[in-house]
């Protein structure tokens, strides 16, 4: 302390630290520098007085802490911006609510609504199974194309949704396709193969798989294979396979049929949401006519 | 220890210049130019431009809203704003060729800088008095005049700034509305912002920051020198008639001695601080003002005027070297310039003549790409958008070629006709549309769009692709 060394070209005292000759000099901070941290401290103490920021063990705010006098917290400004978008959306939803199908596909602003809705809807809760684009998997339906299974008018796409395919409940769509490997001999199922896949690709096919195909499948798939929707029969006569359309795959099929299952989401999405899905899913192409 | 040598400056401090008032032709130059200029920024989005009923009336506006731009009977939309690159290249080669001729006249007589800051000025001297005044106020103690004076300078020049940022926001918004908003303090906020940004940055600029914004701030200030050639105007004091200079009294003889009196009035009206006599420098903005003060004195001293005054190298050279003067305004560079202006002028004419009243963008779905249906035939999804960019609803008819069986259907409520879509005025109308078609040979076949207004006026042609599988 007593011997304060100056620095030579400066006249600025140094800290006395050295590297290599080089001693740092004791430079107080530059004026604005120290003017702008000043205005920083007493903005902060502005802050945490206006804002909720203190944490306490037992507090008033939101998470246990300090208030603030403004009374702002995040989740009311959550709940402020949801609120506008629910005000902007009532204004739409109290005419949809009271609108039939019918009157939806009329209404541009309402059809409009239905289908970006839907649309969002279907990202949270359909995607998982039926993809983004809707195309499906093997052993989930392709949305987009004019096969379907249990029918592809809104009312039908609409009661699907709602209560689902061979899911836990009352009315849900329901159909079993027994397992012909326990019933039939290999070969006797590969004559019922060969004959379905004759409907879509012409061809000669083996007598004892028409015979056996009249017997057992034709109740639920037609005589000439077009399928049930009332029993969700799929279409053995055109392009579209559900389960794969090799002969292989038919084969496997007949001996041990796969069953989807969908769940009934009227308990999951409320009613509205789901109609609008059923719009949504109805304009993604193969939508028909009621 | 003891001798302590003074300590070594790293930053100039800065000399703070206070113009002297000064009469003569490049003054008042300066004058209709900041008339004119500030006449142009403050009035301009008051002139009216009848478009018809569906579109603003304001002669020049950005709707940033609406995504449109106006200026006269010029219309852009968003993706048009390539004519605003063009007006910026335009209006940076123009600079150019001005620079090249005249040297830095636009820093001199025009550029916001040098307007704002010589209309500070003039508000400084009328409330504190000329440069004598100013000064001994600025270093002279505070004082109960120093304080009113000050006050008001600095409470002027907040009102300009507000004037200034209120001018800026009229281009966005309508003029004679947002007038009647802002009388009665009922704006957004986005417009308070802007108002109040414009007025601090003013403040600021013209205030306080003044030629630094030229000498530290501004990139053309520093570039300019490569437009310079030695045929460029630039003030020059011609030292061959002027030195030696010396202080001159009434009736002493003038041989031997130079023709300046080294009365530095040169100096003080100088906006910028520097001293002409010392040669070109970076600071100068070639404004004049100290042409007039010296041409001033020379009258006063009965010896001709010109001592200060635009030159150029050359001519400084050949004075030196005895030889005529001359000056050569077509030079590579002039042609260069003017060339550059012509073809980006003709090319933007050219583009504004043809500018189509209607656009038609085809935007294949990527997911899924296509879709088999149940009779194999192959669909593909596609969301079309027709612009209408006339002020009158129009209805266009969409149809598909080049490809065999192909069927177009629209996807929408009331089940349209792809014959009749309506396309409001002034809007962008999106179609979902699906095309089906037999199952094609290749995975990639073309398709060509094509909307035509039911007038059969426009005819719109888009050339996209439907996707199959390669199967």
């Amino acid at each position: 302390m007593s011997n304060i060394e100056k620095d030579e070209h400066s006249g600025v005292e140094t800290t006395g630290h050295e590297w290599d000759g080089i001693k740092e000099l004791n430079n107080p901070a530059p004026r604005w520098w120290l003017i702008v941290m000043i205005i920083t401290i007493i903005w902060g103490i502005g802050y945490s007085v206006v804002y909720p920021s203190w944490p306490t063990l037992s507090g008033d705010g939101e998470r246990g802490g300090t208030v603030g006098t403004m009374g702002w917290t995040q989740y009311k400004e959550l709940e402020e911006s949801q609120g506008e978008i629910m005000a902007r959306r009532a204004q739409y939803l109290s005419r949809f609510e009271t609108s039939s199908f019918e009157e939806i596909q009329a209404d541009a602003g309402l059809y409009a609504f239905a289908i970006a809705g839907g649309a969002s809807a279907f990202k949270d809760n359909c995607a998982t199974c039926h993809g983004t684009g809707g195309t499906g998997a093997p052993g989930y339906p392709n949305l987009l194309d004019d096969d379907w299974l249990w029918g592809g008018t809104i009312t039908d796409i609409h009661e699907t949704i709602q209560f689902g395919v061979r899911a836990d409940h009352d009315e849900t769509r329901f159909s079993e396709m027994p397992a012909f490997a326990d019933i039939y001999s290999a070969e006797e199922v590969a004559d019922i193969a060969d004959y379905a896949l004759s409907f879509s690709a012409g061809g000669d096919f083996p007598a004892r798989g028409k015979l056996l195909y009249d017997e057992q499948c034709a109740l639920c798939h037609a005589d000439n294979g077009t399928g049930d929707r009332f029993q969700g029969a799929p279409n053995l006569a055109d392009a579209i396979w559900f389960y794969g359309g090799t002969r292989a795959e038919l084969i496997n099929q007949i001996n041990r049929p796969k069953h989807g299952m969908m769940p009934n989401w009227d308990t999951r999405l409320d009613a509205e949401t789901i109609r609008q899905l059923a719009i949504y899913v109805h304009s993604l192409g193969g939508g028909e006519a009621e | 220890m003891s001798d302590v040598a003074e300590p070594i400056k790293f930053f100039e401090k800065r000399e703070r210049a206070y113009p002297k008032r000064v009469w003569g032709k490049y003054r008042q130059l300066k004058w209709v130019a900041m008339i004119v200029t500030l006449s142009i920024y403050y009035l301009a989005p008051f002139l009216r431009w009848d478009r018809g009923l569906h579109a603003p009336d304001q002669a020049i506006l950005i709707d940033m809203p609406a995504r449109r731009a106006y200026f006269f009977f010029i219309e852009i939309w968003p993706q048009e704003v390539y004519y605003l690159t063009g007006i910026l290249v335009l209006a940076a080669v123009a600079l150019f060729f001005v620079t090249s001729l005249a040297g830095r006249v636009w820093c001199g007589y025009t550029c916001p800088q040098t307007v704002w800051t010589d209309l500070f000025v003039w508000v400084e001297r009328i409330v504190q008095g000329d440069r004598a005044k100013r000064m001994k106020l600025a270093n002279g103690p505070w004082s109960v005049e120093k304080l009113w004076k000050l006050s008001v300078t600095h409470a002027l020049w907040i009102v300009i700034g507000m004037l200034t940022g209120g001018a800026w926001v009229f281009y966005f918004n309508d003029a004679p509305t947002l007038l009647e908003q802002i009388i009665h303090f009922d704006v957004p906020w986005s417009v308070g912002g802007w108002i109040l940004a414009l007025t601090f940055s003013t403040y600021l600029m013209a205030g306080f920051a003044r030629e630094q914004v030229c000498m530290y701030m501004c990139p053309y200030s520093r570039f300019q020198s490569a437009m310079f050639d030695k045929d460029t105007l630039i003030i020059g004091y011609d030292d061959v008639r002027g030195e030696p200079r010396g202080k001159h009294k009434k009736g002493d003889t003038w041989d031997g001695r130079g023709d300046c009196v080294d009365c530095t009035l040169c100096v003080q009206v100088c906006p910028v601080g520097i001293d002409i006599r010392d040669g070109l420098q970076m600071e100068c903005i070639a404004c004049g003002l100290c042409v007039d003060a010296c041409n001033g004195v020379m009258d006063k001293v009965e010896r001709p005027r010109g001592l200060i005054r635009y030159d150029t190298t050359n001519n400084q050279e050949a004075r030196l070297a005895g030889k005529p003067e001359s000056s050569h305004i077509l030079r590579p560079r002039t042609f260069w310039y003017v060339s550059i202006i012509s073809i980006v002028g003709l090319v933007m004419l050219y583009g504004l003549l043809n500018r189509s009243a209607s656009e038609l963008h085809v935007l294949h779905d990527r997911n899924p790409l296509y879709v088999t249906l149940s009779d194999g035939t192959i669909r593909n999804g596609y969301d079309i958008r027709i612009l209408n960019k006339t002020h009158e609803d129009m209805v266009f008819s969409l149809t598909v070629d080049g490809l065999d069986g192909a069927n177009l259907r629209v996807q929408a409520a009331g089940d349209p006709s792809a014959d009749a879509l309506l396309v409001y005025a002034d809007s962008v109308g999106h179609f979902r549309v699906f095309v089906t078609a037999p199952k094609p040979g290749a995975a990639r076949s073309k398709l060509i769009f094509t909307a035509t207004s039911s007038d059969e006026m426009i005819s719109e042609i888009y050339s996209g692709l439907f996707l199959s599988s390669r199967r």
